[in-house]
């Protein structure tokens, strides 16, 4: 076997396309989960720390602490949405570098059979 | 025979039936661990709801809203949000990267046998405390809901025992998985006729509800069942809150039960889909624990229900308050179904762990003379675990308190593993020495925090350590998460830069980025 032949991985991981795969990916998943640790901590400091401010009736009998508990549900299947849609972008982007990859290892089967 | 009875032997028989299909069915080591890979996206989301929602969630919630109100609801809300940690960092590398456990990750760019015996050490142990609180429950609760039919506490425990060894030993992951599905199924019926029925009862106004909650009477007392700190009080109260927040958020993403769902399906978008599946459940049964919760302290009264069995019967109390005891069969046999797909799943990953980690990798170097070994192992830890888990509830015995258990189960997941497994996706430097520090912190200090905490020390009688507690909290996770992750970092910095294990993490970033290489569906 040709030790100088590349393998699958070097070939993928020299893509450019690859890289920027990883950069938007990080470009979502890093902010949304600092955005859901943030909110979802905002809920025990302050019902934790202010139970009265947190328990002052806003909406009929409910008060500010249950809303908030019941607006980190909406939160949490609000991001999980958004990701499912940025994910569906990030699955044409590594279809399209398997692509290259196929590309890429046909041209170097083709390179050895001249050689 | 008495209802309860009859609907209990029905479940039974239909999950018997789903073991035998899949007995049938199945054959091959990919077939009994993960179901062929050949489970769709909605299967799998409603099966991972299945396998999560525990006597803990169903009986346990509604009971803590019961009685402490507010604050019991915080335990739903932490519940599901934990999911946006397995959607956004672990589902899909996972399911890229690995094979059939956790520790397939950490072995795939670390040396293998010292990360996979650490793993599956803090597998074993993850699953076995969690198995011993969900057996010492269902024991309790079975008891309690077929006291008519004269069956005792040390009969409801084998009884649970030998069903979940059965659906494992015979139908392996394709009869975990529909157990699973048929149970949250029958659960989320279950929770929603409870709900409607609650709110027929305040004649479909929420403002009547509502008002209702905020003057429950307690004694002679009329108190706001909506106001927060009811349970978690000053001066640690606080603390303890932010410290199970961080035990759920982190933990569910670490427990080994759960993650090994998502080698069932056949790839890692089907494994993201499944996940949104399982929060759109999962949400909309924690929501529904308002209903539940409020429901029973609001129609049924704490009074009655700490003279009818305590807290963990509040939802078949309600039901029966509700709609009388035929309803109160259908819901107390849910509460048995959830029990038994729990523990079916813990028992598949527990198996799963000590036969292909420690047996397979860590014993046979990873080359089986015979790959049917692999599962002939894993069917035989199956009937092991299941005979340990019965003995050692039998023994503990119904008094028990096993609450913490759960809480230490979480801790682990989150101290223990989730470092390690979010460090060996993304930090190309993360080290065999690393991952075995991490691992060992943050098991060892899970553990010592939950012994010195006030759940196992106390000056009341009736605590195990006659003595007042050393670590204020209940949860270790404030403490045990860093150090988990200190451990993993510091005994990366201080080992040397493994070449090895940086070439193989541009191996595994592209594999789990690209799911090129990944493990394929077989043909069913």
């Amino acid at each position: 076997m040709n030790t100088n032949a590349k393998t699958d991985w070097d070939l993928v991981a020299e893509n450019p396309a690859f890289r920027k795969l990883l950069a938007a990916k990080k470009r979502f998943i890093v902010p949304a989960t600092i955005l859901f640790i943030v909110y979802y901590f905002l809920l025990p400091v302050s019902v934790g720390y202010w139970p009265e401010v947190m328990s002052a009736p806003v909406w009929g009998p409910l008060n500010l602490a249950y809303l908030f508990a019941l607006s980190q549900f909406l939160v949490a299947w609000l991001i999980a949405y958004l990701y499912v849609r940025a994910a569906n972008r990030f699955d044409q982007m590594g279809k399209e570098i398997l692509e290259d990859l196929d590309r890429a290892k046909a041209r170097q089967a083709a390179a050895k059979g001249t050689l | 025979m008495s209802t309860p009875l009859a609907m209990f032997l029905g479940f039974i028989a239909i999950t018997l039936v789903i073991t035998y299909w899949a007995a049938r069915k199945s054959s091959g080591a990919s077939a009994y661990f993960a179901a062929g890979r050949n489970i769709t996206a909605w299967q799998n989301g409603i099966a991972v709801a299945g396998d999560y929602m525990s006597a803990a969630s169903f009986l346990g919630i509604a009971g803590i809203i019961a009685f402490q109100g507010y604050d019991g609801f915080l335990y739903s809300v932490g519940w599901l949000v934990a999911y946006l940690t397995v959607l956004l960092i672990v589902a899909e590398p996972l399911r890229n990267a690995g094979k059939y456990t956790m520790a397939d990750v950490l072995a795939y760019r670390l040396r293998p046998k010292p990360v996979r015996a650490m793993a599956s050490l803090s597998t074993l142990t993850v699953s076995t405390f969690y198995m011993i609180a969900q057996m010492v429950g269902a024991g309790t609760l079975v008891a309690l809901l077929l006291k008519d039919s004269g069956i005792s506490f040390n009969w409801a425990v084998t009884i649970v025992g030998v069903l979940m060894v059965a659906y494992v030993v015979f139908g392996g992951m394709l009869a975990t998985t529909w157990v699973q599905i048929v149970k949250a199924i029958l659960l989320m019926g279950g929770t929603i006729l409870l709900s409607f029925l609650v709110m027929a009862h305040f004649h479909f106004s929420f403002t009547e509800f509502f008002d209702a909650i905020t003057h429950v009477k307690d004694g002679d007392k009329v108190v706001n069942f909506l106001q927060p700190g009811l349970r978690y009080k000053a001066p640690y109260g606080p603390l303890d809150l932010i410290s199970l927040g961080m035990a759920l958020i982190f933990g569910t993403a670490g427990l080994p039960h759960i993650l090994v769902r998502f080698y069932t399906v056949p790839d890692a978008k089907t494994a993201r889909i499944s996940v949104v599946w399982a929060m759109a459940i999962i949400g909309s049964f924690y929501i529904m624990t308002t209903f539940l919760g409020f429901g029973a302290a609001t129609i049924v009264g704490k009074a009655f229900i700490a003279k009818n069995g305590g807290t963990n019967m509040s939802a078949p109390l309600l039901a029966q308050a509700l709609a009388g005891d035929v309803f109160f069969a259908f819901i107390s046999a849910i509460a048995f179904a959830t029990i038994l797909a729990v523990v079916a799943g813990l028992t598949i990953s527990a198996s799963t762990s000590f036969a292909h980690d420690l047996y397979t990798n860590v014993i046979h170097h990873g080359e089986l003379a015979d790959p049917r070994r692999e599962v002939r192992v894993a069917r035989i830890t199956a009937f092991v675990v299941g005979a340990v888990s019965i003995a050692v509830a039998i023994l503990l015995g119904p008094t028990f308190n096993v609450a913490f258990l759960v809480a230490l189960a979480f801790a682990v997941a989150a101290s223990a593993n989730l470092p390690v497994i979010v460090l060996s996706i993304f930090w190309k430097r993360f080290t065999t020495e690393g991952a075995v520090c991490g691992l060992a912190a943050g098991l060892l200090s899970s553990i010592v925090l939950i012994l010195i905490s006030p759940s196992i020390m106390g000056t009341d009688g009736k605590h195990l350590i006659q003595a007042a507690p050393i670590f204020p909290l209940e949860n270790p996770g404030i403490l045990s998460i860093p150090i988990g992750f200190a451990g993993a970092f510091l005994g990366t910095l201080f080992s040397r830069v493994d070449a090895d294990s940086e070439a193989r993490f541009t191996e595994l970033e592209v594999r789990a980025n690209t799911g090129l290489g990944s493990e394929r569906a077989t043909s069913a």
